[in-house]
């Protein structure tokens, strides 16, 4: 394969890429006065379109995709994105709404957060949402926001927010600017929330649970119930991470559960692209109590009229500028009604299917540390392979030359070595069988050749990269003496 | 619609292969007592063209692109080249996740190094990372980083910098031990230099501000880095609207230590206020305290270069709690427009980009100030937005603009109650001389 330079490396003086109108004003001279202006941006690049459109298009050739292929990446909800979504979030009344426009002139935009609003509260049964947060990690900051402006107003924010210890790293991340202090909670041996350990820790010190469920595992909190009236009684908040809500959608609502606050990942669950790290968007559902902080603005309906509402004295303030990722959100209602009820009730269903099927198939050849049954997901370790000296890593880097994306590996952290499988619902049986067959194959050749793993992958663009030399030694940005590489 | 790919007989084979002969089975572990037993509460399934048909009809609702406008206030309407909209709609750069598995993500891996070179070249940093949600958010996560480094509890901010970002550095800041304080602007709307040098003291962090700023005026951020230092307070630099780093001497050249901003006018459509494009840039120094991924470059088994996600023991998946943001998902699909756009304009077209956007508001703010009844409110110099003070009443200025088909600008009164009757206007590249001259004149009619 053609080695791609950086764009830096075949920048040519004088060359273009894009050119202006000529300006069509009057010159002014001396309008900066006694502010410094810049010299030639140096090291900038000078290249023409066809280079730019061959420079991007070989590097989109390396990219492994959803659109290329299976890619069970456990947690990350990797299903198909819909191409209508795609092409209705083009369309040029929104491409060229501004935000700061007459709210008369921008009905249209403000009807799509709206009703967006509207389809997800009632399919996951909480009282209001807002759209605002950018992903999930801030959606998780602004529901602890939430709770925290909550109990001071009832006197005292506490100090404390318990978190389970197979949880996102984002979840002690959030809690943490919000000003809270973590205290884990073990998991017991099937995995799941230690009822009687929560019990032990929730004090009237504690502002929070913060809980994923069906969790990382992929394994449903059984006594979801018991866990939210455990922390409710002693006047606490339980706050729910939707990653996994993909299990859920149709079959159950974290409203019914006692949850009083969730985010979800609009692009995991409601299929919007992950644009290989984003735009997300990361909604979050209050239950009525803590209806009064969300963020500002609000969006008012009377009479089929729309209006931003920022008069709300409890408000938390905002997270973001303006009013979310718009377009992100505008695709997932796409999503939403192109299914409807039945189609949204096939998502958990299919969802679960396909990973028990996986998790059926592969049980023989991996290790499963919990045996409890399992939702959208399952997580193998490397446990049988590491007496051959094969750790996930190498797994993981085997499956490349077999066409698939790995897993997502290492996490939840409760299990050592993990492989987290999370198909979704969108994949074909044929698909499936070739990734069941690929992790079969690497199971015997781990047995019987080892070092064609250790050495994995083979095929790909580049090889296994050195990524401790790359921490050690940091190399952030171009610069033009470290070129000629 | 239904995008599941299972056939009846597939999903009969598996249900045997798993041992059970039905999926309901499988969800024996929900407690009866949760499940729905009636069908959710949304419309019924939309094909494609009923899909098309209703999302047009709520389109049409929008009215706003009919007019010509003026408005920008941290969302601007710039150019984008054809390419861009062509390359990033590939499928291999909307449909991957995070490139956790570096051999077989190099293109978005290489993308967001050539992103971080280009924001350090644009700011005059050392390190940029691959992105944050937006503008407002990267200035609070800049207040964030800058209490960590310094271990001192005060924030300066300039009440110049657009009020929603300071509205976000609140939000952020709130629960931590941390005082946020507004420095006043002066008469040329710049920042208040003696209230500045009176709130800055050996318990300051950070002096937080914009440049251009909310009313479009550069700052001198040479003078206010300087007087920051004098303190060993961190000096950091938000651009709301960064094509100004095409004219503008570098803030890194000025003594910035974090630049962050809004990278929407770099290719990315208003879109009703996103998804836009955070971007953060420090000094090297600071590199164990900066907020989000980092791309950077190692070799392979072979030595071939290659480009990987580093340092990731700042960020929260390894750290946790003590993570320097808990920033996960970003805007990587942003920033891909954004390398495109600004490797297809290019060292000149950048500069060209930023010349025709600060001649053409000075060429448009020279014209209106002459307008009877129309005063410019400072007196600093502007890049692409200024500040006029009507002697009439806004509102009815407004529909009277309104009624020949022009948005004239936003009003600020709201953010700022001391500028009554005062209107921030934005002038771009994508304004003609005939826009804004029939503007000018519509402006002449109003007041007189």
């Amino acid at each position: 394969m053609i080695r791609e330079p950086l764009i830096f490396e075949i920048s040519d003086s004088g060359k273009r890429g894009f050119l202006l109108p000529k300006l069509d004003v009057p010159v002014i001279d001396d309008i900066l006065g006694d502010i410094p202006s810049r010299e030639e941006i140096d090291g900038f690049p000078e290249v023409s379109e066809v280079e730019v459109v061959r420079h991007f298009t070989r590097l989109s050739q390396t990219n492994f995709c959803i659109d290329l292929g299976f890619y069970p990446l456990g947690s990350c909800t990797m299903k198909y994105n819909p191409k209508i979504n795609e092409k209705l979030a083009l369309t040029r009344e929104f491409l060229l709404s501004h935000p700061e426009a007459s709210q008369d002139l921008t009905q249209g935009s403000l009807k799509i957060l709206k009703v967006t609003e509207e389809l997800l509260k009632n399919i996951t049964g909480m009282d209001a949402y807002t759209l605002q947060p950018s992903a999930g990690a801030q959606g998780e900051l602004v529901g602890m926001l939430l709770i925290r402006a909550c109990l001071e107003e009832r006197g005292n924010p506490r100090k404390i927010v318990l978190i389970p210890d197979s949880a996102h790293g984002t979840n002690p991340s959030s809690a943490h600017i919000c000003g809270y202090k973590v205290q884990e909670i073990k998991s017991n041996d099937q995995g799941t929330v230690d009822v009687a350990d929560l019990a032990k820790n929730m004090t009237e010190d504690v502002a929070a649970l913060m809980v994923t469920n069906p969790n990382t595992l992929g394994v449903f909190e059984t006594e979801i119930k018991e866990i939210t009236d455990i922390v409710h009684t002693k006047g606490g908040f339980v706050y729910m991470d939707g990653a996994n809500l993909n299990a859920l959608i149709g079959t159950c609502k974290p409203g019914d559960m006692g949850i009083d606050v969730i985010h979800l990942n609009l692009h995991k669950t409601f299929s919007t692209p992950h644009g290989g790290g984003g735009p997300g968007s990361g909604p979050v559902g209050v239950k009525e109590e803590l209806k009064p902080y969300l963020p500002i603005p609000i969006i008012d309906e009377k009479n089929g009229i729309f209006r931003l509402n920022r008069n709300q004295p409890k408000s938390i303030g905002r997270v973001r500028s303006f009013y979310g990722n718009f377009l992100v959100v505008l695709k997932a209602m796409v999503y939403i009604l192109s299914l409807g009820p039945a189609g949204l009730k096939e998502i958990s269903e299919i969802a679960v299917l396909n990973s028990n099927y996986i998790r059926k198939s592969l049980e023989n050849e991996y290790h499963l540390k919990y045996l409890t049954p399992t939702l959208h997901e399952c997580v193998f370790s490397d446990k049988i392979q590491k007496q051959n000296g094969v750790n996930n890593l190498d797994i993981a880097k085997r499956l490349i030359d077999y066409g698939v994306h790995p897993p997502t590996m290492s996490f939840p952290l409760i299990v050592q070595g993990a492989l987290m499988i999370e198909p979704t619902e969108t994949e074909s049986k044929r698909d499936l069988d070739r990734f069941i067959e690929a992790m079969k194959q690497i199971a015997h050749e781990s047995r019987n050749n080892p070092e064609v793993l250790k050495n994995a992958p083979h095929v790909s663009y580049v090889r296994r990269l050195d990524e401790t030399s790359a921490a050690r030694n940091p190399v952030l940005r171009w610069q033009k003496n470290n070129t000629d590489k | 619609m239904s995008y599941i790919s299972l056939s009846e007989k597939d999903k009969k084979e598996m249900l045997a292969k798993i041992g059970i002969s039905s999926v309901d089975e499988l969800f024996q572990c929900i407690p009866d007592d949760l499940k729905v037993n009636q069908k959710l509460d949304v419309p019924e399934a939309l094909t494609e063209p009923e899909l098309t048909r209703q999302i047009e009809e709520i389109a049409n609702q929008n009215s706003y692109q009919q007019f010509l406008s003026f408005l920008g206030a941290g969302a601007y309407s710039h150019v984008i080249p054809s390419a861009v909209d062509y390359l990033s709609s590939r499928g291999e750069f909307i449909s991957p996740y995070t490139p956790y598995q570096p051999e077989i993500s190099q293109g978005t891996l290489q993308i967001i190094f050539e992103f971080q070179t280009l924001i350090c070249q644009l700011t005059g940093m050392d390190i940029a990372n691959a992105s944050l949600y937006d503008g407002a958010s990267g200035a609070a996560e800049a207040a964030l980083m800058a209490h960590r480094i310094k271990s001192r509890r005060k924030i300066l901010v300039a009440k110049s910098i657009h009020p929603q970002y300071r509205e976000v550095i609140q939000t952020y800041t709130r629960n931590l031990e941390l005082s946020v304080e507004e420095i006043d602007f002066s008469d040329r709307g710049e920042v208040d230099f003696e209230d500045l040098n009176k709130k800055l003291d050996e318990d300051t962090a950070a002096v937080l501000i914009q440049s251009p700023n909310f009313f479009g005026v550069i700052e001198h951020i040479d003078h206010i880095s300087a007087l920051t230092h004098e303190r060993q307070a961190l000096s950091v630099v938000v651009v709301a609207e960064p094509v100004s780093l095409g004219i503008l001497e570098t803030p890194g050249n000025q003594g910035a230590d974090i630049v962050t901003g809004e990278g929407q006018s770099f290719g990315l459509p208003l879109s009703f206020g996103g998804p836009y494009l955070g971007f953060m840039a420090c000094q090297k120094e600071f590199l164990r305290q900066f907020p989000g991924r980092i791309a950077g470059e190692t070799k392979d088994v072979d030595g071939k270069r290659g480009f990987v996600l580093t340092l990731s023991a700042r960020e929260q998946h390894i750290r946790r709690e003590r993570a320097t943001s808990n920033i996960c998902t970003n805007q990587a699909w942003c920033a891909l427009r954004a390398t495109i756009f600004l490797e297809l304009l290019g060292k000149k077209g950048l500069k060209e980009l930023a010349w025709q956007n600060i001649q053409k508001a000075n060429y448009a703010r020279n014209r209106i100030s002459l307008i009877k009844g129309i005063e410019p409110r400072f007196r600093g110099a502007c890049f692409n937005e200024f500040i006029i003070e009507f002697e009439k009443p806004w509102a009815d200025i407004d529909s009277f603009l309104q009624e020949k088909g022009i948005i004239g600008g936003l009003c600020v009164t709201n953010s700022y109650p001391e500028l009554s009757n005062c209107v921030l206007v934005c002038v771009t590249e994508s304004h003609k001389k005939e826009d804004i001259d029939r503007f000018v004149d519509h402006l002449e009619e109003a007041c007189s």
